[in-house]
């Protein structure tokens, strides 16, 4: 059973302030940038953003930044360290007297995948582990993109990326998975291209203490091969044909709020995007586009509860 | 103030407890471990309004110590070794944020081979890294170069955060009589800490440790950190006498050791200088007009105090507990940058107490005769690498016992 949106029911709900402002030097149509621009509204300008390197460190460039809240860039591995270092303070400052409690801050791990994967995962888990109060907000644009475009585990299997122009190899890795397992307060994928979702999530969330995370499938136009204008269509596509699957968990359990028709066979969403025409041309790789509809339909099947 | 037998990680924990330090991010390691065990007993008893939180690598502790003092806390860390090398990426990040947090590090060898005792190789692989660095000889030099380190961290011309300096086992383990100050004393020394306006507050948004595009935004706010280690030389002196007004114990940037009328001086730094003291006073007491410089503050380094100590001496030696692999040791290369023009004596390189390895009456004996010898023949880069016959043969035994052929000696 889907939830119902509490707070965010129509596109009018969306408040009209904007806390991270336009004309970045980011790539035209990033859909982390999207979401994270989502995420801020639900949040409120209250916050400090936690950073590891990615593509989203290019938001803060001497002397420019363009968030209205706060902004600390750590180092790839580490950014949820840090958030607990700025979580302790506050909280240390105000009990010592020496902070007004109106100063206080919600403290926003963001990162891309590349660093929620692998470098920056100990750290993650060391996090949720100790219950930090926290937001995690992870972009996940399925490649080391910063860097041009490499494959990370979070790069699907069959992807072509710059270190992998025949298709990454392996599986997509399951953060929302391997976060689940660590027991944090809440977790919950989303997409900018149902911002109603993502920001009712956001307010969920923030009525609950703990360690709050949130992974959203991000397009990368100059990676994916998508024009920048397409990047809300793509996204879009990943959830209606099944492949990017929205959902929360709260008190150990996985709803998914946003049950797709899946009219549309995976090879739409594939299709468009560059980094998997070799599935396509010069000859059509049906072995490989049946074992990715099978991926997806099998996660249907039997969905995670 | 009260005198209690302590070791020299207990004296790193009560520096932490006197300093009334707001966060404590920590990570066991031997041989450091006890301070942060000290300090967590202290923190559950009440007797220090603070957080500790363990963390799960050094890498996250010294980011998390960094966010913190960049939040406007007052910061405390502890490590050693192959944790203070973990960490090594944040030693450089977390200086550059400018934050004036203290770091304890325990000096361990670094692997490999993997071992326990003491030399200086972590600690001096974080030379470059924009931490001020303190080295202390004894426990109560341990507690009261934390409460310094505090006071010349913070002071807005400074602005970068500090290691404390002690040998493992040899400080860390050993006890030794601690004056201990009052709180209230150290409360009007070192004043609640208030941080400078680039914190994380609601009221005023900041972003910090953001990138620079180009050389030039990047050299600027490099050559901004120079400029604050070199301010932090003379803010040092400041504090050193401060300190001593208050507290009747007065620590330079050097300690000059039986130099008044010394031809000869050995550097040396950290615990193992007390073994160099004693040696020198036999060494004088036969005859040798010899004297023992001590390094205590190597960042910022003092080279104008140790030129116009060492200009004019017949010969000096400079003893490593360290050891650059394929040029020597490591304090050596810096004292002899603070040395040239006329009067600059000839230099003699001498490496010894690597993992903890002790100095022998005899290798002294030897460091006098190279150093006459370097009067008349002069000074050379090239280390002295000191190791005894008998170390020799022992080795050779086990070598054999390994099942090796032992090569000729």
């Amino acid at each position: 059973m889907p939830l119902r949106r509490e707070i965010y029911r129509s596109i009018k709900d969306i408040p009209r302030e904007e806390y991270l402002a336009g004309g970045t030097g980011l790539c035209g149509g990033c859909g982390g940038l999207l979401a994270l621009r989502l995420f801020h509204k639900a949040l409120g300008p209250n916050a400090v953003f936690v950073n590891a390197a990615g593509c989203l460190t290019l938001l803060a460039v001497f002397p420019f930044s363009p968030f209205r809240s706060s902004w600390l860039y750590t180092a790839m591995a580490s950014a949820p360290a840090g958030a607990q270092g700025i979580r302790d303070a506050l909280d240390v400052l105000i009990a010592k007297g020496r902070l007004a409690q109106e100063e206080d801050l919600e403290v926003v791990v963001v990162t891309g995948d590349g660093a929620a994967h692998g470098i920056g995962l100990q750290a993650t888990l060391a996090a949720i582990h100790r219950g930090l109060d926290f937001y995690y907000f992870c972009y996940d644009n399925e490649a080391f993109a910063n860097t041009g475009f490499q494959t990370s585990p979070a790069s699907p299997r069959g992807s072509a990326t710059a270190t992998a122009p025949a298709g990454s190899p392996a599986r997509k890795q399951d953060l929302f998975g391997l976060w689940r397992a660590a027991g944090p307060a809440f977790l919950a994928t989303v997409s900018p291209a149902y911002p109603l979702d993502l920001m009712d999530k956001v307010a969920r969330a923030s009525r609950i203490p703990g360690p709050k995370l949130f992974v959203s499938l991000s397009a990368c136009p100059p990676g994916w091969g998508v024009d920048p204008a397409d990047s809300v269509e793509i996204a879009k596509l990943a959830v209606d044909t099944g492949v990017w699957p929205l959902k929360e968990m709260r008190d150990g359990e996985v709803v998914h709020t946003v049950v797709p028709h899946r009219t549309l066979p995976v090879e739409e969403y594939l299709r468009r995007q560059a980094r998997y025409r070799h599935l396509f041309e010069p000859s059509r790789r049906d072995d490989v586009l049946r074992e990715l509809q099978a991926e997806v339909d099998r996660y249907w099947a039997t969905p995670p509860r | 103030m009260t005198r209690e037998l302590l070791t020299g990680n207990a004296a790193a924990a009560w520096g932490a407890r006197l300093s009334d330090v707001d966060y404590v991010p920590a990570y066991p390691i031997t041989p450091q471990t006890e301070i942060i065990e000290t300090l967590a007993r202290w923190i559950a008893d009440g007797a220090l309004r603070a957080r500790l939180v363990t963390m799960d690598s050094e890498h996250s502790m010294l980011t998390a110590a960094g966010a913190a003092a960049a939040t406007g806390a007052r910061v405390f860390t502890a490590s050693s070794s192959q944790g203070l090398v973990y960490g090594f990426e944040m030693l450089y990040s977390v200086a550059g944020w400018r934050v004036p947090l203290v770091l304890v590090n325990v000096s361990r060898a670094l692997a490999s081979p993997i071992t326990l005792e003491p030399d200086h190789n972590d600690v001096l692989a974080a030379r470059d890294s924009g931490f001020l660095q303190l080295h202390a000889e004894t426990c109560q030099e341990v507690l009261d170069s934390v409460l310094m380190a505090h006071r010349l961290a913070e002071h807005r011309e400074v602005l970068l955060p500090a290691i404390v300096n002690l040998d493992g086992f040899h400080l860390s383990f050993t006890r030794e009589p601690v004056d201990v100050p009052p709180p209230d004393a150290v409360r009007d020394f070192l004043p609640a800490y208030a941080p400078p306006s680039a914190r994380f507050a609601a009221s005023h948004a900041t972003a910090q440790g953001v990138a620079v595009l180009g050389s030039s935004a990047y050299s600027f706010f490099k050559y901004q950190m120079q400029r604050a280690a070199e301010a932090a030389l003379d803010v040092q002196a400041t504090v050193a006498d401060e300190f001593a007004a208050r507290f009747g114990r007065r620590y330079g940037a050097v300690e000059a050791c039986m130099l008044d009328d010394a031809d000869y001086v050995v550097v040396m730094s950290n615990s193992f200088s007390t073994v160099g003291k004693a040696e020198v006073g036999r060494l004088r007491a036969a005859g040798e007009r010899i004297g023992l410089l001590r390094l205590r503050l190597i960042r910022p380094f003092p080279h104008g105090e140790i030129a116009r100590l060492l200009t004019g001496r017949r010969a000096v030696a400079v003893i490593d507990q360290n050891l650059s692999v394929g040029k020597g040791g490591i304090l050596f290369a810096e004292v002899a940058s603070a040395l040239r023009g006329p009067g600059a004596p000839p230099l003699v390189s001498f490496v010894g107490g690597l993992g903890g390895r002790r100095f022998r009456s005899d290798e002294f004996d030897l460091i006098a005769d190279r150093l006459r010898v370097a009067v008349t023949e002069g000074g050379s880069a090239e280390p002295h690498l000191l190791f005894s016959e008998a170390e020799h043969r022992q080795i050779l035994d086990m070598l054999r016992l390994a099942g090796h052929a032992a090569p000729e000696a």
